[in-house]
């Protein structure tokens, strides 16, 4: 395959080589948190962390662990840098996307170091493909500070039931509320639109539901236009988990199978919209 | 107001409402008193809301197949409120919220039995048919006469003759399961409309009647089981207009070919002949309309035009297209006073003037 023949002293320079097989393994779980054009790489030697944000407010992950790669060699503790997400997709795809089987690009990530462009060497059939991106300072990603210990209300849905609600979600309402409570009812999304309000309501013991633990009932607001990408997202997944927090700070974690089964995670972090008073 | 509806029944309803978004933009809901829905008598309402609020809730037919298995229809008049609650699997509950505004009834003006001509048909022939019309048609002519029904789109008569396109489709009584005609006649009304209704008709499976009477007065398409009736109430063209295009189009192209049975009346062949012979030239239909004709019609269209509002109203918000409207002033008059008489009592006219246009919703 063109892609190892590389010269050895070429592959000594990089601080991190990363290759797929299958070059949509990264492309599909990238293209749910690509909202806004830039993305934050963080290298370590766990695997690929890929962040983007919104307005300050919203803060999406995509954790592709080391051994989905073929290879992963980096030759630092962290490596970060910061490229444009959508010209890195459109290179991913670049011989079309197409999902034939049998027939798939071979990626092979490459990256100097400070300073260096990243580069993608991309082959299908023979073809070879060389991309060369800017990159940038990295930015310092916000932290919304969510810890585990700090969760007041988590449960953990099999996708397909909140596929439907969120496709269906009243697009004039311009924020989603989530109610979570350990009485009725239980676990409801909320839209208030133009034409009147609606309810998609959850109950604990819905064979949907495997998780269901709720301390406190909590009533939070999130901005529809944060949250609405997150529907790609849960449109990869099969399984989401749903916290919140003691500050009404939502997490959206999902459980995504990439083409060969493995398993990676997609992360959502949203600040609340308005303080509700809590019942 | 409060109702349930389980399982399949839930889809039609839904299909219900997707066929009737194709015609107007609000949605008139009424309980009434026999079948599944429950109006205490002192608490009558009507209420109106636009359509595409409902129709959100039933958006995704093959969502609503798979997982619905209930549908619950509240109304509340109090609030000014209807709750659409879908039960759905796995214990998901859907629940609407919509607001609606109190109206007053509307009660459209038919009778169907009463009607001269019936036609009924199962709901693929009429789609068959339909198909050969392009999408873009407005408005469709259904001719009958004997044993025998035509549809042909109406081509407008200031249409570009080099663009025209006529098409024509002979149906023998045969093809229906009913056809019980009384009289040879030929109503032109909006293809849009039908369409809606077939849509629905079709996934029902039900036969779809047309009951019509002489052009002016409307056409009832109807289909019906033993749990829903539906009827769609349309305007049709007036007579006057009809004569209007078969006229232009013997004089001006030659190239509509009436049908060989003739179902025109007695009055019209002296109509036609002052036409051609007439001093003036192709009439316009622009909306300005001879003074003297102005009052002829203003004297004729009291009554009439009475009937044709609360029709109007049936078509839930939409009156008759300006199209109708324009084709009753382009009405031309020859100069000749002999003519005069015969020409406006064989006249029916159904809407006013352009100036009038306010009074109408």
């Amino acid at each position: 395959m063109p892609l190892s023949t590389q010269s050895q002293s070429e592959s000594d320079e990089y601080i991190l080589v990363a290759s797929l097989d299958n070059a949509r393994n990264l492309s599909n779980i990238l293209k749910a948190i690509s909202f806004k054009d830039h993305a934050i790489f963080n290298a370590t030697q766990n695997g690929l962390k890929v962040t983007v944000e919104d307005s300050k407010c919203l803060q999406a992950n995509a954790f592709i662990q080391a051994d989905i790669f073929q290879e992963f060699t980096i030759r630092q503790d962290v490596i970060g840098f910061q490229v444009n997400l959508t010209v890195l997709l459109d290179c991913l795809t670049i011989f079309g996307g197409s999902t034939v089987p049998g027939v798939s690009t071979a990626l092979r990530m490459c990256y100097i170091g400070y300073g260096y462009p990243l580069t993608l060497f991309l082959e299908e059939a023979g073809v070879v493909t060389v991309c060369k991106i800017n990159t940038q300072e990295p930015e310092e990603p916000l932290d919304f500070d969510f810890c585990s210990t700090n969760v007041t209300n988590k449960v953990i849905l099999q996708s397909d039931s909140l596929k439907e609600a969120f496709s269906e979600l009243d697009m004039t309402s311009e924020v989603l509320q989530l109610t979570m409570s350990p009485s009725h009812p239980y676990f409801r999304l909320s839209t208030f639109g133009n034409s009147g309000n609606a309810h998609y309501d959850y109950p604990k013991d819905s064979d949907m539901m495997e998780l269901f633990q709720c301390t406190k009932t909590q009533k939070n607001r999130y901005k529809m236009s944060l949250l609405k990408p997150s529907t790609k997202a849960l449109g990869l997944s099969c399984k989401v988990s749903v916290r919140t927090d003691s500050r009404g700070f939502l997490s959206l974690q999902y459980l995504v199978r990439n083409d060969d089964g493995q398993i990676c995670f997609v992360e959502y972090y949203c600040c609340p919209d308005e303080e509700v008073d809590e019942e | 107001m409060d109702c349930v509806s389980t399982g399949g029944n839930v889809k039609v309803l839904a299909k219900a409402i997707h066929s009737l978004s194709r015609i107007g933009e609000e949605l008139y809901l009424e309980p009434m008193e026999d079948g599944r829905y429950q109006a205490p008598p002192d608490q009558a309402f009507h209420c109106k809301m636009p359509i595409k609020s409902v129709q959100a809730v039933f958006r995704s037919l093959s969502s609503l197949e798979r997982s619905v298995e209930k549908c619950r229809i509240q109304m509340n008049s109090e609030k000014s409120r209807l709750t659409i609650t879908l039960h759905c699997k796995h214990g998901l509950l859907k629940t609407h919220n919509l607001s609606f505004q109190d109206c007053e009834s509307l009660q459209a003006v038919f009778d169907k039995e009463s009607r001269g001509n019936v036609l009924q048909a199962q709901p693929r022939l009429w789609v068959d048919t339909v198909l050969h019309f392009p999408p873009s048609l407005e408005e469709v002519c259904v001719s009958v006469s004997g044993e025998r029904v035509w549809l042909k789109n109406h081509v407008e008569d200031d249409a570009d003759p080099s663009r025209a396109m006529m098409t024509e489709l002979c149906l023998s009584s045969e093809e229906f399961d009913h056809f019980a005609i009384s009289s040879q006649n030929s109503i032109t009304f909006c293809l849009k409309e039908l369409r809606g209704l077939l849509t629905f008709a079709e996934s029902s499976g039900l036969p779809v009647s047309m009951y019509f009477d002489d052009p002016g007065s409307p056409v009832v398409l109807s289909v019906s089981d033993s749990v829903l009736e539906a009827n769609f109430v349309l305007a049709t063209l007036s007579e006057d207009s009809h004569q209007h295009s078969h006229s232009n189009s013997k004089a001006e192209r030659c190239k509509a070919q009436p049908p060989p049975d003739d179902f025109m009346s007695d009055d019209m062949d002296s109509y036609l002949i002052a036409m051609e012979t007439s001093e003036l030239a192709v009439p316009s239909y622009e909306p300005a309309p001879h003074p003297c004709s102005t009052n002829h019609r203003a004297r004729l269209s009291s009554t009439r035009q009475e009937e044709e509002e609360e029709e109007e109203e049936e078509l839930l918000d939409r009156p008759p297209s300006k199209k109708f409207c324009s084709l009753f002033f382009g009405s031309v008059l020859p100069a000749s006073t002999q003519l005069t008489s015969q020409t406006t009592r064989s006249q029916e006219v159904l809407a006013s003037d352009s100036e009038d246009e306010g009074e109408k919703e």
